[in-house]
């Protein structure tokens, strides 16, 4: 399968006036062609920086990208300036924010906003532009479109608003989609159409998505595989099956076990995980969950673990994988 | 226990707001019970009201009409004097844990200050008592001296309940606790409200969007769309029988954290969105984006009324 991006032991760190913090810590994941990847973790773990790193979009200062790198078709963009950016934003690369409200221009109309992209980057005259707009907000499933697309956001409702940045973000035709929690803001209801919308989308574009939500039901609904971050490193990535039905790490399965489930009885109590995530401003030496992890020794809290195999599909940063763990533990 | 009747009786409770020229009908005509020691479970859209109704309830906004019986007595005709005394027995949960919690006053001075307006104690005591309710809500009672920003978003929401049980409360409403909150934090809170719930035989009324989190903690479930509730059952009952078109989509909407159950679903998507409340269609006000709309839904509103018993639905295709 084709590598869309692949990204290699990213460190971005925010320079603050209480000091440097470390907001993601060697960061590896891949995306292939077609395929939809989630990124979940609670606020603060990471996962909206290391997707805004993906398009460069990080203030620096006080951001800045102190490692690694990442590759968007086998080419390096940590180095690329500015310019070269703004060839690959919005063409190659597409987002979707989490508050439509504040990612649109109040200013500007929702057709201009889509036909700008159009003209910078597929060299579209504004009046053959403009008509692509109508089309890509009837393909998103907006009403009279001939009409809408004259309207500014603030007439637009909060589903129609993100149905609008959809369009502007599939403009170009993106081979890379990355949805920043794009459903939170939304009603259930509207959630529905947006998800439906955005898997549809991807069947027909063969886009390829990252989708960062702490939402685990989206996440089962929407994506193949699975990355699980905790403060600033991955420490689970596997399948949606294999994260669902065979969680490793403590983490994965604290956070399976804390959220109700709608097609069960109420017979199982919701299992908590105590405390809260570390301070990146001054990180854990160790594995970062192991102030909160029930199964933490001794090494956890001095050497932190690396990814390893569970299976050719799943790898999980935890102590507990290692050969002698294991044996000590038994099953 | 004796005393079998219910905790507070809502009856025909509206509650609208001028906007210009307008009327938006945030709460429009609803009816219902809430018993002792349980909790009610109340979910809808933004928009749809529930947290006015809550608010209503407990008189933070003055009804425009209707009734509200709490122990027997109709709160909606008391005097502000008189009104101050019965907020004893009912107080509120917040939604939001930054902005529900006054910057400038020491943790401790935000729970002592529900002790000073009610005057249940001073000095010592008052220390005392407040330092209880911080452990109560498992915090650490050495804290009290400290100011919110200094604590967590779940900690914060412990420091709103302890707030909250200052005055010994019977009833409260809880709008949204836990929406702020990271999933991990969530289950810290509502395994506590649980607790508390058992230990002091309190009462809730529970407003939320997630309809998971609402369903494991209610024993019954109300549903809100447009000022109106449409449906209203035990909780197990609500989930595995919906009666209403609206709840149907609702349940349907819910993505469920199973790859599996969610390859094999299939799902109601409602077009559209939920039409202004200012100017809600006519009949029914759901039938805009029902697929079950009839003709007549446009022309009568459909008639809340228990369909089985304990479940209650205002729907033309149970009339």
């Amino acid at each position: 399968m084709e590598r869309i991006l692949e990204v290699n032991d990213l460190h971005v760190s925010f320079h603050t006036y209480a000091g440097e913090v470390k907001a993601v810590r060697g960061v590896n994941f891949y995306v292939n062609k077609g395929e939809a990847v989630a990124i979940v973790g609670e606020s603060g773990c990471g996962k909206s920086v290391t997707a805004q790193s993906l398009m460069k979009l990080i203030p620096m200062p006080p951001g800045e990208i102190k490692q690694g790198e990442i590759l968007f078709q086998g080419e390096n963009i940590v180095n690329k300036t500015n310019k070269e950016m703004e060839a690959i934003r919005g063409k190659d690369i597409g987002m979707i924010f989490q508050d439509p409200m504040t990612s649109l221009n109040p200013t500007m109309t929702v057709g201009n906003q889509i036909v700008e992209g159009l003209v910078k980057h597929q060299k579209m005259s504004r009046s053959a532009a403009h008509s692509r707009a109508i089309e890509l907000l009837e393909m998103v499933g907006i009403p009279q479109p001939d009409k809408r697309v004259d309207q500014y956001p603030h007439q637009f409702s909060g589903g129609m608003r993100q149905r609008a940045m959809i369009a502007i973000a599939l403009a170009c035709s993106p081979k890379l989609l990355i949805a920043d929690e794009p459903t939170t803001a939304l009603d259930v209801t509207i959630q529905a159409q947006i998800l439906e919308l955005m898997k549809e989308l991807q069947k027909k574009m063969d886009t390829s998505i990252i989708l960062i939500t702490h939402d685990l039901g989206v996440v089962a609904e929407v994506c193949d595989r699975v990355i699980v971050m905790y403060a600033g490193k991955v420490i689970e990535t596997g399948t949606v099956d294999d994260i669902f039905y065979n969680p490793q790490h403590p983490y994965t399965k604290g956070l399976l076990r804390s959220v109700p489930r709608l097609d069960l009885n109420k017979d199982e109590p919701l299992t908590p995980i105590f405390g809260t995530p570390p301070d990146l401003l001054r990180p854990p030496v160790g594995c970062g969950f192991t102030a909160r992890c029930e199964s933490a020794m001794r090494v956890c809290q001095e050497i932190d673990p690396e990814l390893t195999e569970v299976s050719k599909t799943q790898q999980t940063a935890c102590w507990l994988q290692h050969p002698l763990a294991k044996s000590r533990i038994g099953s | 226990m004796a005393n079998q009747e219910p905790l507070l009786q809502v009856r025909n409770l509206k509650k609208f707001f001028k906007v210009g020229d307008n009327t938006l009908k945030a709460v429009n005509d609803i009816t219902f019970d809430i018993k002792r020691g349980e909790t009610l479970g109340i979910v809808g859209e933004s928009g749809c009201g529930k947290s006015t109704a809550g608010r209503t309830i407990l008189r933070l906004y003055e009804p425009t009409g209707g009734e509200v019986i709490f122990d027997g007595q109709n709160i909606t005709k008391l005097n502000p004097q008189e009104m101050k005394a019965m907020r004893r027995n009912m107080q509120m949960i917040f939604q939001d844990p930054y902005a529900s919690l006054n910057p400038r006053m020491t943790v401790g001075d935000i729970i002592g200050e529900a002790l000073d307006i009610h005057g249940l104690a001073t000095g010592k005591k008052r220390k005392e008592r407040i330092q209880e309710l911080l452990s109560l809500v498992s915090l650490n009672p050495e804290h009290m001296n400290r100011f919110p920003h200094e604590f967590s978003g779940g900690q914060r929401q412990r420091i709103g309940i302890a707030r909250a049980l200052a005055v010994e409360p019977k009833f409260i409403v809880c709008d949204e606790p836990i929406s702020a909150l990271d999933v991990s934090v969530q289950a810290q809170v509502v395994n506590l409200l649980e607790q508390l719930q058992e230990k002091m035989g309190l009462t809730y009324m529970f407003i939320a969007h997630d309809l998971s989190m609402v369903k494991y903690i209610s024993d019954r479930v109300g549903v809100m769309y447009l000022g109106k509730m449409v449906e209203l059952a035990e909780s197990n009952k609500l989930y595995e029988k919906p009666l209403h078109p609206y709840t149907q989509a609702l349940l349907s909407a819910i993505p469920i954290p199973d790859p599996e159950v969610e390859r094999k679903r299939e799902r109601i998507v409602l077009e559209g969105d939920v039409p202004s409340p200012m100017n809600p269609p006519s009949g029914c006000h759901f039938r805009t984006r029902c697929p079950k709309a009839m003709p007549e839904c446009a022309e009568r509103e459909p008639v809340w009324k228990e369909v089985e018993p304990g479940h209650f639905t205002a729907c033309h295709l149970y009339s």
